[in-house]
């Protein structure tokens, strides 16, 4: 646990023994992968490493990687693993959590994780199904999904998991898919790299009951057309050779326009850093379906204290004002009287 | 401290053994510090005593109404009680509304103390007394003294340029200073209380004022034929503090984190009458105590879960409907097997209940209250300062079993205090646990591995090895897990080994604690008390009194109520009648007529109190018709 020495660790290192039991062709393969591959980057040791999930398909994900890890209940993981960092801030602690698992059942601690800032990197699956179950529509499916729940189509408005992070004063807030190795590695190492809570929404392709949930925006043939890949400092643009932006119009609604049609000057610069959440909102919602232009990368990475660094300063002002605390004073601190 | 007693040597007061006191008023009348302040005076002059604040759910119910009365009874003693006394022998009442409210509790011919002030037509009305009490025949059975309390608080305030309505509020310490009067009780102590508790300068003389003028009063009036001096008890020698059973728990919890070389962490969301226990701990960031107060009842228990998978000493306090919200974190903490502390401060349920209530109908669902075969122990305190020893006893199982545990309080513990002859600290047991640090199984090839599910032979317990510990990374989780490995595994076999191994583990417990211990005529009983938790001190004056009557009465009183000390059926055979006095429907008298086959019969009560004495021992006489 010494600070001098860079663990050294390859893939293997961070892999457990466990077969990997998600259906053939999940997306979950491919986060496991990107996750494994960046952890010997991180130079961060398995040991100091724990990883902590709810229930669900992808709340299996503990099980595969060779650190301390826990498969807790539905919902719950955000609570659990708030325990764990402000007990131990010196820990490395993730959260794999779900669609159902994060915006449903366990909504409120996803939340007040964020509120409070613990320094937690929580990775939310999102396939718009319920998988483990056996496929029912989930807090972020359409409406007019057809599930086993909803023969006759969901009538749920859904959940824009990207707004509710920020509705909830997130400090870190990002966007990565399962089909891009490299793009969800870079993403996930901002992530870790940000001190308090880090939420990163990963579309993830749920073959067996949501298949091509995301096919219209992340597949190869269509990628560069349909996703905006938000980078810091620069000008918010994509397309072949980025002839499409985005600009902010007199009203204050963001347009997706040809730049060729306003003028390089006109487009949008990313700034992840600005305090203000507006815009990183309104960039999160920019589309309203999946088969519209979508924004990815990184819309908010701001500095605030950290949870668990605030409790345990304060124990540490209050030992050194009080000294350390001495049993058989606290004992007699309201008062006592002699019985001879 | 004598000093008042001497100074009124004019009228020499009669010396009696014990006295119950009940202050009553309404909400905002400060009831619950004035008896408090009562307590604390008596419990430095050297009674023993016993206390029972009673106070409305609403936070502000309207003022002069039925439902906004607050009380206080506290028992003084010149000998060992356990006690607030069942009916008070002196009631203070500030307003019409206590007296409709706590009449009925007095003793016959008992001192009715009124604040005759506020016998006005309005306050008798929205108290709804259609005559007034004090004018007509109603109150002929009580020695009644009425003292215009309000108006002798403004003329005394009046010379310090305190408003009319600002005096108003001093007037409890006008009823403290004459009851301080009445029961000898020494004035320095209070007016030093006074001088540090108050910051407004103002309030500080009008309070101080007013209770100086109170006693005054008592001195001067010629309508109290006697005073009284309640002497200090024989109590065992040493140093005392007066403690709420709150307190204790919270200090328990700090005392368990230090025996145990562990730091606390607290996830607390809150709820009466818990929540004290939260206000307490949070001062105590010094002991290495880290509180949370979490987002709602399951939050708070999953961090004490995360905690305590980190190698913290955690714990979550609640009263019953978070125990519910609770079940099934605390059915994964059994699965994990890590140590865990849930407290149930019980309130009168179900579902909202009574929340400033006592009761004891928590213990089936802290035995049960779990899906799947999910034991776990519990346990609880039986007075308030036992609440201490019984925070350190559940930490000590807890880190030992690697298990949670459930600690049952009330309210009536919680809330009410006694006098507690301090322990001394480098007397109190260690009980760290070491965590896990090597591989624990060697394959056929000769490596090593750590299998975080096998056991310790004796106490079954499974190695507690905490993140940042190098080579012994695992994973744990509420599926399944394969006996010694850990991994997942779903065979019929191996499950039934593990429900079979949880359960053993458990049951194992009732070997690392005390037996049974029947008291009072051990050989000879015609009828057997079984009692738990807060039953104690009713049970404790109920077996003295019938047993100084000449009945044959003996009493087992359980803190482990589950798992049972394994002589207990063996002890209760041995006597031809057992009963059980629950603040439920019988829930403990059923375990023990399934458990052993006897014939117990429950003695219930749900109406938010405790048991009297005189109900217990009604019940025993019952018993033996
Ligand atoms: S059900 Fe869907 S999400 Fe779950 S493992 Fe199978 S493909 Fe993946």
């Amino acid at each position: 646990m010494s600070d001098t020495i860079v663990p050294v660790t390859t893939k293997k290192d961070w892999t457990s023994d466990q077969e990997v039991r998600w259906c053939p062709g999940c997306g979950d393969y491919g986060i496991l992968l990107a996750v494994q591959q960046l952890m010997p980057e991180l130079g961060i040791a398995p040991e100091n490493t724990v990883f902590i999930s709810g229930i669900g398909c992808s709340s299996r994900f503990p099980y595969y990687m060779n650190t301390y890890g826990m498969h807790g209940i539905h919902g719950r993981a955000p609570a659990i693993a708030t325990g764990l960092a402000v007990a131990r801030p010196d820990l490395d602690v993730w959260v794999i959590t779900g669609d159902g698992d994060g915006l449903s059942i366990g909504g409120n601690h996803l939340i007040h994780a964020l509120r409070r800032n613990v320094n937690l990197t929580i990775l939310l699956f999102n396939n718009r199904i319920y998988g483990l179950t056996k496929g029912q529509y989930s807090p972020t499916s359409e409406i007019g999904k057809v599930t086993k729940s909803t023969p006759f189509g969901s009538v749920d408005p859904p959940f824009n998991p990207l707004s509710v992070a920020l509705g909830a004063e997130a400090s870190f807030v990002a966007r990565t898919h399962d089909l891009d190795r490299k793009h969800m590695m870079d993403i996930f190492r901002q992530a870790h790299a940000h001190r308090g809570s880090s939420f990163v929404e990963i579309f993830q392709n749920c073959n067996v009951f949501n298949d091509g949930a995301f096919d219209d925006v992340t597949s190869r043939q269509v990628r560069e057309e349909m996703m905006i890949d938000l980078r810091d400092g620069q000008p918010i643009r994509f397309g072949a050779g980025g002839h499409k932006g985005v600009v902010m119009g007199t009203d204050g609604q963001l347009r997706i326009v040809e730049v060729a049609d306003v003028g390089e000057d006109a487009i949008l610069v990313h700034d992840a850093h600005r305090d203000d959440p507006g815009l990183a909102f309104a960039l999160a919602r920019l589309s309203h379906d999946d088969h519209s232009a979508t924004t990815f990368g990184v819309f908010r990475d701001v500095d605030r204290p950290d949870y668990g660094m605030a409790v345990g300063r304060q124990l540490a002002e209050t030992s050194s004002k009080k000294g350390p605390g001495d049993l058989a004073t606290l004992l007699r601190s309201n008062g006592t009287w002699a019985v001879v | 401290m004598t000093d008042t007693v001497e100074r009124s040597a004019g009228r020499e007061p009669e010396t009696i053994t014990r006295v119950v006191v009940r202050f009553a008023g309404d909400s905002g009348d400060g009831m619950q510090l004035t008896g408090d302040r009562f307590t604390s005076v008596s419990a430095a002059f050297g009674n023993d005593l016993s206390t029972l604040p009673e106070y409305p759910a609403e936070i502000r119910a309207p003022a002069g109404t039925v439902n906004g009365v607050s009380s206080f009874q506290v028992q003084i003693s010149d000998h060992d009680i356990t006690t607030p006394g069942d009916a008070p022998s002196v009631l203070i009442a500030m307003n019409p509304a206590a007296l409709k409210a706590d009449l009925n509790r007095l003793e016959p011919h008992g001192l009715l103390i009124v604040n005759s002030d506020a016998f006005t037509e309005r306050d008798l009305a929205k108290a709804g007394y259609a005559s007034n009490p004090l004018a007509d025949e109603s109150l002929a059975g009580y020695r009644v003294v009425e003292v215009p309390m309000t108006s002798l608080t403004q003329k005394a305030t009046e010379p310090l340029g305190v408003k009319p309505r600002d005096a108003e509020r001093s007037k409890n310490f006008f009823a403290l200073g004459l009851v301080s009067w009445l029961y000898s009780r020494p004035t320095e102590p209070t007016l030093e209380w006074i001088s540090t508790r108050f910051k407004d300068d103002l309030v500080r003389v009008s309070n101080a004022t007013a209770f100086t003028a109170g006693f005054n009063f008592g001195e001067t009036t010629e309508q109290f034929e006697h005073r009284f001096v309640v002497l200090p008890a024989k109590l065992p020698p040493g140093e005392y503090t007066n403690i709420s059973g709150n307190v204790a728990l919270a200090w328990g919890l700090v005392a368990a984190g230090q025996l145990a070389k562990l730091p606390i962490f607290l996830g607390s969301y809150p709820i009466t009458p818990a929540s004290d226990i939260l206000h307490e701990l949070s001062k105590h960031k010094h002991f290495g105590v880290r509180t949370v107060q979490a987002e709602d009842e399951i939050a708070a228990v999953g961090m004490a879960l995360g905690a305590a998978f980190a190698g913290h000493l955690g714990v979550t306090t609640t009263s019953g409907p978070g125990v519910a919200l609770k079940s099934e974190t605390t059915s994964l903490a059994v699965s994990l097997e890590l140590p865990l502390l849930i407290i149930d401060v019980q309130r009168g349920g179900p579902s909202t209940g009574l929340p400033t209530k006592t009761e004891a109908a928590d213990l089936n669902i802290a035995i049960y209250g779990r899906h799947g075969e999910a034991p776990l122990p519990v346990i609880a305190a039986y007075s308030p300062a036992n609440c201490f020893d019984a925070a350190i006893e559940a930490a000590r199982i807890a880190l030992k079993y690697r298990t949670p545990v459930i600690l049952l309080s009330d309210g009536y513990i919680a809330n009410g205090s006694e006098p507690w002859l301090l322990p001394d600290v480098a007397s109190l047991p260690d009980i760290s646990v070491p965590f896990a640090t090597e591989m624990n199984h060697t394959n056929d090839d000769g490596t090593t591995e750590f299998w975080p599910y096998l056991r310790d032979p004796e106490t079954l317990a499974r190695p507690w090895a905490i993140p940042g510990t190098p080579h012994l990374m695992h994973r744990v989780g509420g599926l399944e897990k394969e006996d010694g490995r850990g991994d997942i595994n779903y065979t019929p076999e191996n499950h039934q080994r593990m429900v079979d191994l949880r359960a053993a583990k458990i049951a194992g417990i009732a070997y690392d604690i005390p037996p049974a211990v029947a008291v009072g005529d051990v050989d000879d009983a015609d009828v057997c008390i079984l009692g738990w938790g807060s039953t104690w001190a009713a049970i404790d004056a109920a077996v003295q009194r019938t047993r100084r009557r000449g009945l044959k009465v003996a009493w087992v009183h359980l803190t482990h109520v589950n798992p049972l000390p394994p002589n207990l059926g063996e002890v209760l055979k041995k006597y031809p009648r057992v009963i059980v006095p629950e603040l439920n429907l019988g829930q403990m008298c059923r375990i023990v007529r399934a458990n052993y086959l006897i014939d117990a019969k429950a003695v219930t009560k749900v109406q938010g109190l405790p048991f009297t004495a005189r109900e217990l021992e009604d019940a025993i006489e019952g018993a033996l018709q």
